[in-house]
């Protein structure tokens, strides 16, 4: 598990757009050969999904042209109360998961 | 052979930028954080916790914080509790002349020293996630706060020690952290802006180092950009640098976790 | 050899008179020739069109014109879409003309994103446009560009 941050307003009222943001702890390794270097192998998270309460709201597929430490910030529709999960895999099938609650009263 | 073309591109670049029309500007004589000589793009990105990827290690350091590590099986809570309260305005005072060891502790050093006597764990590597986190999640305590080291008494010889460096010639460049700091902060280093060298923000997350570092670790790109012999990261030259730079910063606001280009 | 040190002071010398003598700055680097979009490039754009047209409408890109440091340069997308079942956005791709790999990254959004935005940070080789398409529920597609001149992002100091 890598040190992860995600960023989601409290609460949210029904219908309300909501942003998320999330940042992950990841060097993002290009494995492009540098003129002359010694390159470390690709290690980059490759795939980012993203669920609340259950169901996928957000994909993304990470080339080596992300940078390290991945941002990413995107908008959902607050429906119910329900925990928004974010699941970050590497090239080493390393799995990151992490998750915050949206409360919609 | 690497250094000398780093110093020829720079030669080389401050060529072309002083053959190349525009404003020149004389360098201001008073000190402002390194953030002022951000876009405001890289400034937003700072200020906002939820994009600043600093925050990451700041976060590794909290989880740290509360962790039983060592023969004493003690987390740093156990004895300071929460460090919102606790580690207020401590990185503030530091680097700080210990009173038992009469040592010059920066706080890397001062952490290091809870870790290998109170929990009796192994001390911590520079630039390792694990103390450059713990290092951040305690500055971060102080973000905001001034600057206010302790310059008198036993921490004395060691500020003029670092003042001496600072304007001392230095490398194949026979440069002084000075000429570039006072005499051109402000001007254009290639892609760089030269600040003033106050180093209020570390560790930093640097976009060149795709990563966190200590201020140690720019220390010494300082000094292979004038090519001068590098000091290991948590050398006592460096530890008497720092104490002068924060000296110089007194009442500057920390701004750790700092986004640096 | 001897003579090479020679040189060698005298270059440092100058270079370090250089460094010291009144310096006169520019505000922002100016662009260089831009290099034509390689061939890398052009060919995902084809795949990706897979035989549609590419329409240059409907999606914003928000890319500094100078990034500080090409290992990270912060981006926004916004596409003009209601974002229902019947009309999205589908995926939202983000092509370089530059980079030694053509695609950034793809984000496939659902009608549940009430907005058809993403913001995320990329890395850019050197100066370059840089492309966002947007490929809707209908299948047709959208696209902005941006230029964006990168200034030294190799190391200046290589510490
Ligand atoms: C067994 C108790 C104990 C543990 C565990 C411990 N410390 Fe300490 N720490 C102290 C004491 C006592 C002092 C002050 C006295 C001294 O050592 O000089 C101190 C001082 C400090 C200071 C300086 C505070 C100041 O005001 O100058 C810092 C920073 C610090 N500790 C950080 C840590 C960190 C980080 C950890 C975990 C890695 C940790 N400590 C673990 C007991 C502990
Ligand atoms: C050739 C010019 C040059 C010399 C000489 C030089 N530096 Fe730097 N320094 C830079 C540049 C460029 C940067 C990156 C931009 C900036 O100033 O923040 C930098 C950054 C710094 C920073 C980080 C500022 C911050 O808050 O992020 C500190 C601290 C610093 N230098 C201290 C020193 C010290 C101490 C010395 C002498 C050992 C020194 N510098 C020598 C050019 C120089």
């Amino acid at each position: 598990m890598r040190p992860a941050r995600i960023v989601v307003p409290e609460t949210a009222k029904v219908g309300e757009i909501v942003e998320i943001k999330a940042l992950i702890q990841h060097p993002m390794v290009t494995g492009h050969t540098a003129a002359g270097a010694n390159t470390e192998p690709r290690d980059i998270i490759h795939t980012l999904t993203v669920t609340y309460d259950g169901a996928e709201i957000f994909r993304a597929d990470f080339m080596p042209g992300i940078a390290a430490n991945p941002y990413v910030a995107f908008t959902t529709v607050a429906t119910v109360t329900g925990d928004i999960v974010f699941t970050w895999t590497d090239d080493k099938s390393e799995v990151t998961t992490a998750a915050r609650t949206l409360r919609v009263p | 052979m690497k250094g000398w073309r780093t110093g020829l591109a720079i030669g080389l670049a401050l060529a072309v930028w002083r053959s190349s029309p525009g404003l020149a500007e004389e360098a201001s004589p008073s000190l402002h954080p390194a953030t002022e000589y951000l876009s405001t793009g890289m400034k937003a990105e700072q200020a906002d916790l939820a994009r600043n990827r600093g925050m990451l290690w700041v976060d590794q350091g909290a989880a740290l914080w509360r962790q039983a590590q060592g023969v004493a099986g003690k987390a740093c809570a156990d004895c300071h509790g929460e460090a919102e309260a606790s580690m207020r305005g401590v990185a503030a005072r530091y680097p700080a002349v210990d009173a038992t060891s009469n040592r010059l502790l920066n706080l890397e050093g001062r952490i290091n020293q809870c870790r290998t006597t109170r929990q009796q764990a192994q001390a911590l590597a520079y630039e390792s996630n694990e103390l450059l986190g713990l290092t951040a999640f305690i500055a971060y305590q102080s973000r905001g706060l001034p600057v206010n080291v302790a310059t008198g008494g036993p921490a004395q010889p060691y500020v003029e020690a670092g003042r001496k460096l600072w304007n001392e010639r230095q490398g194949q460049l026979n440069l002084a952290c000075a000429q570039c700091h006072e005499a051109k902060a402000g001007h254009k280093l290639r892609g760089d802006t030269i600040s003033s060298g106050v180093g209020t923000g570390y560790p930093v997350y640097r976009l060149e180092w795709q990563g966190m570092g200590s201020l140690h670790r720019r220390l010494r790109a300082c000094q292979l950009g004038v090519r001068a012999i590098q000091f290991d990261q948590g050398a006592p030259e460096y530890l008497a640098l720092e104490l002068y730079l924060a000296s110089r910063a007194a009442g500057l606001p920390i701004e750790t976790p700092a986004l640096r280009r | 050899m001897t003579l090479v040190r020679v040189d060698r002071r005298q270059a440092l010398a100058t270079l370090a008179a250089s460094l010291l003598a009144p310096v006169t700055v520019r505000a922002a680097e100016s662009d260089p020739s831009m290099k034509p979009p390689s061939a890398l490039y052009l060919q995902a754009r084809t795949v990706l069109a897979n035989g549609r047209e590419i329409r240059t409408a409907r999606v914003t890109l928000d890319l500094p014109r100078l990034a500080e440091n090409g290992n990270s340069v912060t981006l926004k997308i916004d596409v003009a879409s209601p974002m229902t079942a019947a009309d999205h956005v589908r995926t939202i791709h983000i092509l370089s003309e530059q980079n030694p790999i053509a695609t950034i990254g793809r984000f496939h959004l659902t009608p549940r994103a009430g907005r058809a935005f993403v913001s995320t940070s990329v890395r850019l080789a050197t100066t370059q446009n840089v492309h966002a398409i947007a490929e809707m529920s209908d299948g047709s597609l959208w696209e902005a560009q941006a230029e964006s001149v990168v200034l030294i992002a190799a190391c200046i100091d290589g510490g």
